[in-house]
């Protein structure tokens, strides 16, 4: 089961309304890198992983639904006083038009979230690989997004997410080698 | 509704603390059963967590379900500011 806690992993800050900056975060809500991907592959890939391996994917799903909320928090904040002209002038009147001032699964340029963005090939090694490539990935897209950025305040959440992404991909990697033991141990597979 | 206070905001932001430092322990653990140092420092950190969460439902509310409201508070959980509100 699953119980919410009713708070955010890190504090969230925006120093002003940036529905541009807005724009840009929404491809780590529903991007192919992003972290609703990370957090739904994760978990899809726990039913074919050596036991030893299930209580990482288990944590990391968990905290990569926390990062979610996380952007939802900062999408929210960036836009909450925008108005129309704001909207059009950061480009997200198409948005506004189908979504008004809710959130939606979708990428930077506005294409929604798609199921081939999740890699399960029920191979512990394959997926361990999968894993650490997408985590390097999801770094490079924060790294992009920084640098896109002019907000201190939502940097400051930005820099702790891309930093999560690298010990994501440490304990990934130490997995891999404790799997790679058993293979020549004869343990598993 | 009422912005908690900046005391209650830095109570909420110590628990943070506290909750990040468990959650990398935890992952760390994972991959590395036999460290027993960082499993005291789990299990400690895991104890001061209970205290001080005590203290921000205090301040903001029941924040978990499946555990008694928070005492004074008739529903507890949706009577407050959510996250991203505050």
């Amino acid at each position: 089961m699953f119980v919410y806690e009713k708070k955010l992993l890190y504090p969230v800050k925006a120093s002003s309304c940036n529905p541009k900056l807005a724009k840009y975060l929404i491809e780590q809500y529903g991007g192919s890198d992003g972290e609703l991907a990370a957090a739904l592959r994760y978990m899809n890939q726990r039913y074919a992983i050596p036991d030893k391996v299930i209580g990482l994917l288990t944590d990391i799903a968990m905290e990569e639904f926390s990062h979610l909320e996380m952007i939802a928090a900062m999408v929210f904040k960036l836009t909450k006083d925008a108005t129309p002209d704001q909207i059009k002038e950061a480009g997200l009147e198409a948005h506004y038009v189908n979504h008004g001032s809710g959130l939606y699964y979708e990428n930077a340029g506005g294409v929604p979230f798609n199921a081939s963005y999740i890699a399960g090939k029920g191979d512990p090694i394959a997926d361990l690989f999968e894993d650490i490539a997408a985590e390097e990935k999801a770094r490079a897209t924060y790294q992009y997004i920084i640098d896109l950025s002019d907000d201190p305040d939502l940097n400051d959440g930005l820099k702790f997410l891309r930093e999560r992404e690298i010990v994501h991909g440490q304990r990934f990697r130490e997995a891999v080698e404790l799997l790679k033991e058993d293979y020549g141990a004869k343990k598993v597979f | 509704m009422k912005q908690p206070t900046a005391k209650a905001m830095k109570t909420l932001e110590e628990l943070q603390a506290l909750d990040f430092a468990l959650v990398e322990l935890r992952l760390y653990l994972h991959t590395h059963p036999e460290d027993t140092e960082a499993l005291k420092q789990y299990n400690e950190t895991a104890e001061q967590r209970t205290e001080l969460k005590g203290q921000v439902e205090a301040e903001f509310g029941s924040i978990a379900p499946n555990e008694p409201f928070t005492p004074g508070k008739t529903a507890g959980w949706s009577d407050d500011l959510w996250p991203w509100q505050l």
